[in-house]
């Protein structure tokens, strides 16, 4: 078979969300139920969950996940990571048998901490190189792919339907205090385990519903910052741009929105609020090649909060709910349901309009 | 009265045994099924609790669909005949490309409510949507009538961005005067004359009765109508024909 990143096809998805306001942790096994009245808008060629707060006896190490192709590979980058980390614990991520799940290549978990010396030779904080080193193995060790590289958080991809794949991971075995969801209908690539969403670098993570029309003008402008694409799908053009704009850049949620999804020139022409407006347009001409046209919704996971997006046309379905301290996500109202059969405040944002939930401080 | 309980049910499964029923179907439990009710030419189906899935009535020939609570998006894709009538909310997209038949809503609707509707002859769709609508409203209408009441309380303006792009047949009746409405140039909105409320009593009085409504409550309010330049807006983009 062809390798995702090697073949281009030229996308529906499906997606879902669930948080706590006050830090309350959940498993993973209603995330993965709220996948089922969505089951045909995916194919069965990826699913994905994202969870956060998942590691609290290990949440001050970064959590990568790995595939391998090989062992071979596996111990090659062991060797590679001991280099510059000190790595803590290294064990194979739990998995169940099913019979929809087939093909599965080797899937280890490290939980490790930058070496103090190295990051004082490159001079880079630890953030920027995780970053690097991901980027490292990703595009420089063939056979080896990090898929998750955050702290207290996971992400637990494969090919196959959302609604096995939760089962496969065995979510129901993991606390979280906000969990996203992907089922995934590729359009553009064959769809690999490491191509289903989540996308993540560090602790963000994007699923994503849509196909973008920009995603040549994003790849080539985030290049440019040593960010490599190397799997041809849009979403990972996406979870590198929001990581550029607001963790390197330093904009806020609604900052980095207002560049992806920035509001039209005329509407922007007629905000009232001149701060706004400066504002708005200083974004849209600074970070012009990170406008992110065509259809997409998608949820961005972070530590302790989450922030949905729709393009500005609004071309993707998404439905937002509330049920006591939680928040509820997903391109359809069913899954909501099923999420919290009670939901209370249904509604659909507006096109370009962000809807960031954040736990309460302290509560995460 | 064929009650049928949907949950865990795949949405094949159930619109076969609505097809098999030959008496009026209530439905409980369902959950996203799509296509609920897809074709069919006649009978009776009311959806009482639950959510059905996107494209509820698509392609509906004649038969009548009953919601309790919301629904989701596509309501009544490309339907010919018939009635859908939901008592909530419907996501984007309703009566996308719809021909012909009623949708009456009664609560808001998302982006794109009738985009693409048309008309032919004697087959002329009408959409009341009881509450306000989202962006894009009647986007590429090109036959048929929308009518957006606003009714209740409402936290956003009746119509939201961009109503009536592209459209160049059929009309769009708004209950409110739209002064801060902005259409876009190919199209003509005025103050509702004689003649066309005698015209919106009608469709009023559908939405009203089908909901226990009171119908003169409703009439008594400003309207607007928008219909596209009397001039084929498109006539000569390509060639003078």
């Amino acid at each position: 078979m062809v390798r995702e990143g090697n073949v281009r096809i030229p996308s529906g998805c499906a997606i879902a969300a669930v948080i706590s306001r006050e830090g309350k942790r959940m498993t993973g096994e209603k995330i993965t139920q709220a996948m089922k009245p969505m089951h045909d808008r995916s194919n069965g060629l990826g699913g994905g969950f994202a969870g956060y707060g998942i590691y609290p006896e290990y949440k001050d190490m970064y959590a990568f996940h790995l595939f391998f192709d090989c062992r071979d590979t596996r111990k090659q980058c062991e060797a590679f990571l001991k280099e510059h980390y000190e790595v803590v614990r290294g064990e194979i991520i739990p998995t169940r048998k099913i019979p929809k799940i087939t093909d599965e290549p080797l899937i280890w978990r490290y939980f490790v901490t930058p070496l103090p010396s190295v990051l004082r030779d490159l001079q880079l904080d630890d953030k920027e190189f995780v970053a690097r080193t991901v980027m490292q193995i990703n595009t420089g060790m063939k056979g080896a792919y990090v898929f998750s590289s955050g702290k207290n958080m996971g992400t637990f991809k494969a090919v196959g339907f959302p609604e096995d794949v939760g089962v496969f991971y065995r979510l129901d075995e993991y606390e979280g205090y906000s969990w996203t969801a992907h089922g995934r209908y590729p359009t553009n690539t064959p769809g690999w385990w490491g191509g289903a969403h989540p996308f993540t670098l560090l602790d963000y993570s994007v699923v994503h519903n849509g196909e973008i029309s920009s995603y040549d003008a994003n790849r080539r402008f985030m290049e440019m910052f040593g960010y490599k694409c190397t799997l041809k799908t849009d979403t990972e053009v996406i979870t590198y741009i929001l990581d550029y704009l607001i963790r390197v850049q330093g904009l806020t949620m609604e900052e980095a929105a207002g560049v992806i999804a920035a509001p039209f020139w005329s509407a922007i022409e007629e905000e009232p609020d001149r701060e706004k407006r400066v504002k708005q347009s200083y974004l849209r001409t600074v970070f012009s090649s990170l406008l992110v046209t065509g259809p997409f919704s998608i949820i961005l996971g972070f530590t302790g909060g989450l922030m949905a997006l729709n393009d500005r046309l609004k071309l993707r379905s998404m439905v937002i709910g509330e049920k006591d301290d939680r928040v509820l996500i997903a391109s359809e109202e069913a899954s909501i349901r099923v999420l919290d059969p009670d939901a209370e405040k249904i509604r659909a944002p507006k096109g370009g309009e962000p809807v960031i939930v954040k736990v309460r401080e302290g509560c995460y | 009265m064929k009650c049928i309980e949907a949950s865990q049910m795949d949405y094949r499964v159930l619109n076969e045994r609505i097809r098999e029923a030959d008496e009026p179907c209530r439905i409980t439990g369902c959950l996203g099924q799509r296509f609920i009710g897809a074709g069919l030419k006649e009978g009776e189906i009311t959806l009482a609790d639950g959510v059905p899935g996107n494209a509820l009535g698509a392609y509906l020939n004649g038969a009548s669909i009953f919601v309790e609570g919301n629904a989701q998006d596509a309501v009544g894709d490309t339907m010919n005949d018939g009635s859908i009538v939901i008592c909530g909310n419907v996501g984007d997209t309703a009566g996308y490309a719809m021909r012909g038949g009623t949708i009456y809503v009664k609560g808001n609707a998302g982006y794109r409510a009738g985009i693409h509707m048309k008309a032919y002859r004697d087959k002329v769709p009408v959409m009341v949507i009881g509450g306000c609508a989202g962006s894009f409203l009647g986007e590429y209408q090109a036959g048929g009538v929308l009518v957006v009441l606003g009714l209740g309380e409402q936290e956003s303006p009746i119509v939201g961005d961009f109503p009536c792009t592209g459209m160049h047949g059929g009309k769009l009746i708004l209950r409110a005067k739209c002064g801060s409405v902005r259409f876009p140039d190919q199209v003509t909105a005025r103050q509702a004359t004689e003649e066309d409320r005698e015209e919106i009593r009608r469709y009023v009085s559908g939405f009203a009765k089908a909901f226990h409504m009171k119908e003169q409550e409703i009439l008594d309010s400003p309207y607007t109508v928008v219909t596209p330049d009397s001039r084929n807006p498109y006539k000569r983009l390509y060639v003078a024909n």
